[in-house]
């Protein structure tokens, strides 16, 4: 691979993060509102949203500090920097020597971490509240995500995500291995709690005392508001591609053409489509549950993950 | 579970071949569709097509408050005009202010007024947010809206229908182009 | 360059003379915490250069030269000191922390002056707590290069009661005794493991014999039969780990660490238990030469179990430091699951992952030592501003003491292993040895090390939540008592001492490939060759573990994290965002006031785990309404107690005490005052001698 190569797909990475999560998210609303008898809000709002709130100005509280400042561009670094390690089309990335699955899910934790201060930092008691859950969550949905990992690797004997596609992709059969399935299941619960969705949070709710995420981000306006809110929707994207393509790796491309790179578009177009349809349908089905029953939730899927491991070695 | 999907496959079916404006509501109440173009077109010259909306509620009697919840219904669904109501006036560009002001609830009120980033509009609803409505002459009310935060736009009506909500929502931008030309 | 041996006569004179030095100034002067604080700093220089030598030299992981031998200092056994690579090593954690907190302890030991405007505040002798302080480091520093068992029983006790006198520093609170107290009891039940442990390993070897050296044990440890080795191991193992604050013997570590002062508890915590680290590597690595694979995995489970519980246990405690503490139990924790594994992989055959998973370890306990070490300097610097450590007295520090704040957040995220700081390189290695274990035939270490991995995996989200809590409680937001409301900034030696190790937690992140190489080259040199390709190899800025299994290079995230920023920055600044910045009050629903009590407390940040985790914790609810009408709607005072229950102090260390006391009343019966009862006692004594002797 020349330079220019690894440059442009590099470049292709953060723009497809930047241009694409907001389509996401605007699909999964779309797909809310009919599902829920509505039209829901045109293709484009959230590029509108987001281009409001840069447009406008920022409050900032008196008490917050400047990590309530640095946080929203964090996150949005953090993201970008994790954009340019997950495979959306090709699993030819340029810098994945530079680090795998870890490294991703640490730079998520990074991100968490400082959005949880970043609620403390107003003194709002809302802003605690929604800080506390979200470091809960966070801290229980971990260990299933570093065990979900182990089992993607002890299938793929590695946790460099090329590598992963590159050996799933060869042989289907390793995607049919029941530790792999579970594995699976595991990992879609935590992206679930990682991203605040349904059943576990709810990205809409009005009410402060039912939030997680929301709670945390009620004191920010603005351009903070912009970037706090692009960086959940890339997040949410980020996971969805990669639970689409650790999982089910057809059609990532795993050769310098042209032609694979547009097979590989269209392809994951598809796969972020359905994934968001499921989305939108289990958001419909299902109500939030209430914060106390969200351990036992993810409690299952780690045990699920365990199983997951425990299958690899029995079988 | 299953209820809940053959619920939402009879919905669906009712609404999915539908135009991005569906014909049914249309033919129902034409109005709504024609206003919320037009309200369409005016949000995407001034506010980049994305009017978030935080709802005060300044002592009212919740009757308007109905009226506000019923705009996010399948039936008049604002979303599809980027109208969206916020959870944190941080997030809002417009206030929706209902009921007389009472004297507990005016420095809320003023609170409220001044977490919201500029620029900003304030929408007073109802009669009683205008000059009182009914409680006027109270003890226990300042008055209208306007006693206390500069109000951009009354809506009249007691309560004021969705519709007329939707309508007034119009005027209100036009009112705040006025404001924000002037501020350049 | 330097000679070895003159570098350490060098060390030890300097230490010696700063011990007189400080004790012979005038006790409350500034000179006697400046000529502490040089000499420290100096000695610490001393050892550094020490280390360097050592890792440069490529010594042999055992049986190098002597380098000192000092006959007729003690009566009947002359002092032995050898520098190997593991020293080395050790050293190096000592200086790296030493050098920091002895600067960083000139303006904090102030503290104990008295104030001319406090009449009745009590001044505290900083002339003998220099020369506990000076003994205290010189005893660590020989401890690691002590070479003959005498040597190193004496060194680690004097290291024991150096460290005893300095947490009782502060002896007029009640609290401090008790802790002291318990301190000396743990440490001496180690140190008696540690006595027979050594006893039996020398064996045959031990008639006549007074030196002992570390070579001769060696070769007696090879002649021993299996059931004696395992004896000596579980011995060691208990001793040790009490150093190291493993569970069940971490109780003196939450109960010590607040109570000495800062600058001792970074010492202690950053390096003091690390040696019983360093004592078990010795052992298990060195002296034993490895064992069957049930020792790994012991270490291994009980590690697991005491990050666990340690984590817990910080994260719903509300004192500033002793959270600290607990976390110290948990990462002590981290290093004994690293090196439990590098033992099991070691008994495996499998050279090359042991390799691995020792070099996690031993970056670890460096990473955990400049981290630590700052975190408790940070907690100094805020207990010397406000005066309390209660966490929901605190808050608003950012604003108040920035420097404070910003370093204390840097180790915070150190600690949660967050790139790119120092912590997640450790982490990172960790993690890819125990995901690497597929390659081990053993279906038995397989359940090991994938419990290990489950721990370690609950263990890293538990510490981000902590010290969210610790750092967003302490100093963000509004400030919780006027005290927190009228602190100002640490000193200046405080804050550069800060400073100092919140640089290396960042350099040690970026630039890890620059010392992983020594780390390997010390695994080496004790689990013998192994083959990188299979293990841990480094290239360049890389660090590639496996056959292609992983790969991480920390300088090029850092690098594209700040050009990733730059280029983000440029962006918006070109797209012409609106940069106006309104400050307003906190939206708290149009409320008046923001006060600090509609704050979220500590208590309320952790309580979804507390419940989470109720099975554990049995917390005892005791909540009391006081109304003074006969209207139960007018509380006048409501008090609200939750604390979790301490287990191994309740069911463990409660019963073996109350035991004693016991025993204790039934010997009294004897005590009777009476001075007849007691003439009797003695006649009857003299009798039953006579009668005995006679036959």
């Amino acid at each position: 691979m020349d330079y220019v190569a690894k440059f442009l797909i590099a470049v292709v990475q953060l723009l497809i993060v930047l241009g694409a999560s907001p389509v996401l998210v605007s699909l999964i609303r779309r797909l809310k509102a009919r599902l829920q008898g509505r039209l829901g809000p045109p293709w484009f709002q959230p590029y509108y949203d987001l281009a409001k709130y840069f447009q406008k100005e920022s409050v900032v509280s008196e008490t917050a500090s400047w990590i309530f400042n640095f946080t929203p561009y964090l996150q949005f670094v953090c993201m970008l920097l994790i954009a340019l390690f997950v495979p959306f089309y090709t699993a030819m990335l340029p810098l994945d020597a530079t680090g795998g699955i870890i490294v991703i899910m640490y730079f998520f934790l990074l991100s968490t971490f400082f959005l949880a201060l970043s609620g403390l930092d107003t003194g709002s008691a809302f802003g605690g509240m929604g800080s506390s859950r979200e470091m809960t969550i966070a801290a229980l949905a971990e260990p299933t995500i570093i065990l979900a990992v182990f089992s993607i690797s002890l299938v793929a004997n590695s946790t460099n995500i090329s590598t992963i596609i590159l050996r799933l992709g060869s042989d289907y059969g390793l995607l049919f291995n029941p530790t792999h399935l579970l594995a699976f299941a595991a990992f879609v619960i935590v992206t679930i709690a990682e991203t605040g969705r349904l059943p576990v949070d709810n990205p809409t709710t009005h009410l402060e005392l039912t939030m997680i995420h929301e709670a945390m981000i009620l004191e920010y306006s603005g351009r903070h508001l912009a970037l706090v809110e692009w960086s959940a929707w890339m997040k949410l994207f980020l996971f969805l591609s990669l639970l689409t393509n650790l999982f089910f790796p057809w059609g990532v491309a795993t050769s310098l053409d042209l032609l694979s790179f547009v097979a590989g578009l269209v392809i994951f177009a598809v796969k972020l489509t359905l994934a968001a349809g499921a989305i939108a349908f289990m958001e419909t089905i299902l109500a939030k549950v209430r914060i106390f029953r969200v351990p036992e939730l993810l409690a299952g899927s780690f045990a699920i993950a365990l199983l997951a491991i425990i299958s690899f070695y029995v079988l | 579970m299953w209820d809940m999907i053959r619920k939402i496959r009879q919905v669906g079916i009712l609404t999915e071949p539908l135009p991005p404006f569906p014909a049914e509501y249309t033919q129902q109440d034409p109005q709504v569709e024609l206003v919320g173009g037009e309200l369409q077109q005016r949000t995407r010259i001034l506010l980049g097509r994305s009017l978030h909306i935080r709802q005060v509620d300044a002592g009212s009697d919740n009757a308007a408050e109905l009226e506000i919840i019923a705009l996010g219904n399948p039936y008049y669904d604002m979303e599809r005009f980027g109208l969206h109501i916020v959870a944190s006036p941080r997030h809002a560009d417009c206030l929706m202010v209902t009921g007389p002001v009472t004297r507990n609830m005016a420095l809320p009120l003023l609170r409220t007024y001044e977490a919201t980033p500029d620029p900003k509009i304030v929408v007073a609803v109802g009669d009683a947010a205008r000059d009182g409505g009914i409680f006027r002459g109270s003890y226990a009310i300042i008055g209208g809206v306007d006693q206390v935060v500069p109000v951009d736009l009354y809506i009249p009506g007691d309560p004021p229908t969705p519709l007329e909500l939707l309508t007034g929502m119009l005027i209100a931008l036009d009112r705040y182009r006025g404001k924000s030309s002037r501020r350049e | 360059m330097f000679d070895a041996t003159l570098v350490l006569i060098v060390l030890v004179a300097i230490h010696l003379a700063g011990a007189v030095a400080v004790y012979l100034t005038r006790q409350e002067s500034l000179l006697t915490r400046q000529l502490n604080g040089i000499f420290g700093i100096a000695g610490g220089v001393m050892a550094l250069i020490l280390a360097l030598i050592g890792l440069q030299r490529n010594l042999p992981g055992s049986g190098s030269t002597v380098l000192l031998s000092l006959e007729g200092v003690m009566p009947f056994a002359p002092l032995e000191f050898t520098l190997d690579r593991l020293s080395s090593f050790f050293l190096l954690l000592i200086a790296v922390v030493g050098i920091p907190v002895s600067l960083y302890s000139i303006d904090y030991m102030r503290e104990y002056v008295s104030h001319p405007d406090q009449p009745g505040a009590h001044a505290y002798n900083l002339g003998l707590f220099g020369v506990a302080y000076q003994i205290f480091i010189l005893s660590m520093i020989l401890v690691v290069l002590a070479s003959t068992t005498f040597t190193f029983l004496f060194l680690w006790e004097l290291m024991a009661l150096a460290s005893y006198f300095l947490v009782v520093f502060e002896h007029r609170h009640r609290d401090t005794q008790e802790a002291g107290t318990l301190y000396l009891i743990m440490t001496h039940l180690g140190f008696v493991a540690l006595f027979i442990g050594f006893m039996l390993l020398s064996g045959p070897a031990l008639v006549g014999n007074t030196t002992l050296s570390f070579s001769e044990l060696r070769i007696s440890a090879l002649a021993l039969p299996s059931t004696q080795r395992d004896i000596v191991f579980l011995l060691m193992f208990i001793g040790f780990g009490s150093k190291a604050g493993m569970i069940p013997f971490h109780v003196w570590l939450p109960q010590a660490h607040p109570a000495a002062p800062s600058p001792v508890s970074a010492l202690m915590s950053g390096v003091m238990i690390k040696l019983g680290i360093y004592g078990l590597l010795r052992i298990t690595l060195d002296l034993l030469g490895g064992g069957p694979g049930w020792w790994g995995g012991l270490i291994l489970v009980v590690g697991g179990a005491s990050a666990l519980y340690g984590i817990l246990y910080a994260l719903v405690d509300h004192n500033l430091k002793r959270l600290l503490a607990y976390s110290s139990v948990e990462n002590a924790g981290i290093i004994l699951l690293a090196s439990g594994a590098a033992l099991v992989f070691w008994s495996a055959g499998n050279t090359a992952l042991a390799t691995l998973a020792l070099v996690g370890a031993l970056y670890h306990i460096l990473n955990h030592g400049v981290f630590k070490s700052l975190l408790f300097m940070g907690a100094g610097a805020v207990l010397q501003s406000t005066h309390t450590l209660d966490m929901e007295s605190l808050g608003g520090l950012i604003k108040r003491m920035p420097w404070t704040a910003l370093f204390f957040l840097v180790g915070s995220v150190s600690i949660a292993a967050l790139p790119p700081f120092n912590g997640f390189v450790g982490e990172w290695i960790i993690l890819q040895s125990l995901l690497l274990s597929l390659a081990l035939p053993s279906q038995g270490a397989h359940i090991f090390l994938t419990l290990g991995l489950g721990a370690l995996a609950l263990t890293g989200g538990l510490v981000a939540a902590a010290f969210v809590k610790a750092f967003g409680i302490s100093f963000l937001a509004l400030p919780r008592s006027a005290q927190a409301d009228q602190a100002t900034e640490a000193p200046r030696l405080m804050r550069w001492a800060m400073g100092i190790n919140a640089v290396l937690c960042l350099l040690l992140g970026l630039l890890a490939t620059l010392l992983l190489p020594a780390l390997q080259g010390i695994s080496r040199a004790y689990l013998g060759p192994d083959q990188p390709t299979v293990g841990l190899a480094i290239s360049g800025l890389e660090v590639r573990t496996g056959t292609d299994f992983g790969s991480l290079s920390p300088l090029l995230l850092g690098i594209l994290l700040a050009l990733l920023a730059l280029i983000a920055l440029w962006g918006l600044r070109l797209a012409g965002i609106n940069e106006l910045t309104r400050r307003s009050m906190t939206w708290a629903c149009g409320r008046f006031t923001l006060s600090p009590r509609m704050e979220y407390t500590a208590t309320a940040f952790a309580n979804p785990l507390k419940r989470i985790f109720a099975f554990l914790y049995q917390p005892v609810r005791a909540l009391t309404i006081e109304t003074p009408g006969a209207s139960p709607h007018f509380a006048q005072d409501i008090s609200y107690r939750n604390p979790v229950r301490l287990w191994f102090e309740e069911y463990l260390y409660g019963p073996v005490a109350r035991g004693i006391v016991w025993l204790a009343r039934r010997a009294s019966l004897v005590q009777h005052g009476s001075l007849h009862l007691y003439l009797t006692y003695i006649l009857s004594i003299l009798v039953i001698l006579l009668v005995l002797t006679r036959g």
